[in-house]
């Protein structure tokens, strides 16, 4: 982890995100991660928004937004350029999940088709927070947001999310990870990992948002924490394209994450939907089963 | 030395000469030669660049402006369809002050889809705040080039710039061009000094939002740099004449202007056509002349009210329609002239491809001096 000078942050406070904010802290654990060698390149979104109004930036690294689809193609252009000039700074792109699973995805595949060397980060907080808690490809199965409302026709969100670390590792990813801001030292080690692996390396780094999900800004940690013990989240590594490491845990059924959130409330009130419950909780088993998480008897969590 | 070349390759082999270390380009027709050119140069270490094969014209323009912001001299080209999916990120690059140089082949736009030449894709991104520079030949374009590099770093400019030039009427045509060497060059474009650059050495953020206490202040500053770059031009164009015999220091250009009643105004290739037009008109005793515009952002209003002073009809030759109006061209000389007293008719021309002969443009001059305009010129009603 680099030292910072002084005990400053190289992603200082004073920004303008919610309190609670999942996105802000993965953002100060990124910079804690990559020191001051970097070039970040950000996407449209809350995290843009929220750290640099004009004329003030929270960011102590060079920092660059162009537009909301377009910062794997605006990193292709800086690292060509970093690599004619011989200079050795890291360039890393940080994404919302609309930017990346939606929007970007054109400018992301050429990048990691072309093999730059750069490093993505998508922080995931599942629906587009900025413009106001739209569905996105990153919404999980039974999510109510603002455009894929729960009602009297409707459960809510039914599409389920995007597998992006697979699309990304089939363009060739020599590195692929998930991550939690639950675990900030496993979160803070892949990005080491990845900025230090050569070519395009991608991170989808799990961010609850308080505001867009519905619970207590003092629970961020809490609720991502509970994504990885339900099994709902799995924080793994894919190295060439195979799984190599993938965190074990004691699994919780899905209700105890899904009661804690407004956006899930449909699923218990008016009546209860049981259907979508089993659903999820089969999201959730299919996790269990593709990534060997659970751990059995006598077995203790890596 | 001239030398008989095709226009795509005149402008590739000067775009060598002004060392871009980036370049990132999409293959769209009539734009290809000059991006298969440059590729090949790379591939022939001809120059020393970084050659990004993007998966789109969104994506070449957005790497160009990541590596201009890394401190790197960059180049695209591109046309028509291409240049509409940048739409967004020409608005970004020139809000963000990036001096990019980006060859338009010009094309029009579908529907329907034409591969053919007209003026509608650059045209239709005047609001951009791009330069937009337009050759009449290959010459010149191969040589507006150099000049648009000047302008665009210059320090107190800071904005990209189109070097504007008809596809396949001149990106396809073999011409005689003289091209300088690369120490003559060399001489005339010094090495990209970037006035800021990403840099872990030096931190700063780049393109952050804007709210309303700022965003106007930002727009104003962008506009006047967009004037103040006339005499940039200016200033770039003559010292190019110095050195090189061919003087760009006019924003807009007359032809046998001195004792005109009726002027012309167009530009590109189509004025190459109407000087020979009025050639022999003139044989006829006609006092016809032509002023070509060759910048046409920043507009050179005031330059063409002066040039047009004592004509008493105007007609302009556009090769776009902004739909539901008229000529964007003709639109804005006609405001330039704005009680000047002159009758200012505009033409709707060749779109699409369709050919322009001297003819046709003895027929405009015929309709202007009748007080018949603001029309689509050479309509095949038989279709319709």
């Amino acid at each position: 982890m680099a030292e910072v000078e002084g005990g400053c942050e190289l992603f200082s406070a004073g920004h303008r995100a919610c309190g609670g904010c999942g996105p802000a802290l993965a953002a100060r654990l990124l910079l804690k991660a990559t020191g001051k060698n970097v070039i970040l390149v950000a996407s449209t979104g809350c995290m843009e928004v929220f750290s640099t109004p004009y004329p003030e930036t929270a960011w102590g690294v060079p920092w660059i937004h162009s537009l909301f689809e377009n910062a794997a193609a605006v990193a292709s252009g800086i690292e060509a350029s970093l690599k004619r000039q011989g200079r050795s700074e890291k360039v890393v792109c940080v994404a919302g999940d609309g930017a990346t699973f939606d929007i970007g995805v054109l400018c992301i595949s050429g990048a990691f088709e072309r093999g730059h060397d750069i490093t993505y980060i998508c922080y995931d907080n599942e629906a587009y927070m900025n413009t106001g808690i739209q569905r996105s490809a990153a919404t999980p199965y039974g999510a109510s947001t603002t455009t894929s409302p729960a009602g009297k026709c409707s459960p809510g969100n039914v599409l389920p999310k995007k597998d992006m670390p697979a699309i990304l590792a089939a363009h060739g990813a020599p590195y692929v990870a998930t991550a939690s801001i639950a675990y900030p030292n496993d979160f803070v080690q892949k990005v080491e990992r990845a900025i230090n692996t050569p070519g395009p390396c991608y991170i989808q780094v799990h961010t609850p948002c308080c505001t867009g999900w519905g619970f207590e800004s003092g629970e961020t940690l809490a609720m991502a924490k509970l994504a990885i013990e339900t099994g709902l989240w799995v924080n793994y590594e894919l190295v060439n394209g195979q799984v190599e490491k993938a965190k074990k845990v004691r699994r919780k059924p899905v209700e105890e994450y899904l009661t804690k959130q407004k956006r899930f409330r449909h699923l218990f009130k008016p009546a209860r939907r049981d259907d979508m419950i089993v659903n999820i909780q089969a999201v959730a088993d299919a996790n269990a089963e593709r990534f060997g998480i659970d751990i059995k008897k006598k077995e203790s969590s890596e | 030395m001239l030398e008989f070349m095709e226009g795509s390759h005149a402008v590739a082999e000067i775009v060598k000469r002004c060392r871009p270390q980036v370049i990132a380009a999409y293959p769209i027709t009539p734009q290809t030669h000059i991006v298969e050119d440059l590729a090949q140069m790379v591939a022939n270490c001809e120059i020393d660049a970084e050659y990004i094969t993007v998966e789109s014209e969104f994506s070449a323009l957005s790497a160009c402006l990541g590596a201009s912001a890394a401190g790197s001299r960059v180049y695209s080209a591109t046309t028509s369809q291409g240049l509409a999916l940048m739409f967004e990120v020409c608005f970004n690059a020139a809000g963000m002050r990036q001096p990019i140089v980006m060859t338009i082949a010009n094309r029009s736009l579908g529907a329907p889809l034409s591969i053919w030449n007209d003026q509608q894709d650059s045209i239709s991104l005047r609001d951009s705040g791009w330069l937009q520079y337009y050759a009449e030949d290959n010459q010149e374009a191969a040589d507006l080039h150099m000049i648009a590099y000047r302008v665009c770093e210059d320090h107190d400019i800071l904005l990209p710039a189109f070097v504007c030039f008809d596809g396949f009427i001149l990106t396809h045509t073999y011409e005689p061009v003289a091209l300088p060497s690369q120490e003559e060059v060399d001489a005339y474009l010094p090495a990209f000094a970037p006035y800021q650059r990403l840099d872990a050495e030096a931190p700063l953020s780049m393109g952050m939002y804007a709210t309303p206490d700022y965003y106007m202040e930002f727009r104003y500053e962008i506009d006047r740099a967009m004037h103040r770059s006339k005499q940039a031009f200016i200033k770039a164009g003559r010292e190019f004449g110095e050195q090189f015999g061919r003087d760009y220091s006019a924003l807009v250009e007359g032809y046998r202007l001195e004792d005109a009643d009726t002027a012309l105004v167009a530009m590109g290739s189509i004025c190459g056509t109407a000087k020979d037009a009025i050639d022999e008109m003139r044989e006829h005793g006609r006092k016809v002349g032509l002023l070509k515009i060759r910048t046409y952002r920043p507009f050179p209003a005031q330059e063409i009210a002066d040039a047009l002073k004592g004509v008493s009809t105007v007609a302009v030759l556009d090769k776009n329609i902004s739909l539901g109006n008229g000529g964007a061209v003709g639109t804005e000389v006609k405001s330039a002239l704005y009680g000047s007293g002159a009758a200012v008719y505009d033409y709707i021309i060749a779109l699409g491809g369709r050919d322009v002969r001297k003819r046709d443009i003895a027929a405009v001059v015929d309709l202007a001096e009748k007080g018949k305009g603001d029309m689509f010129y050479g309509l095949r009603t038989e279709v319709l």
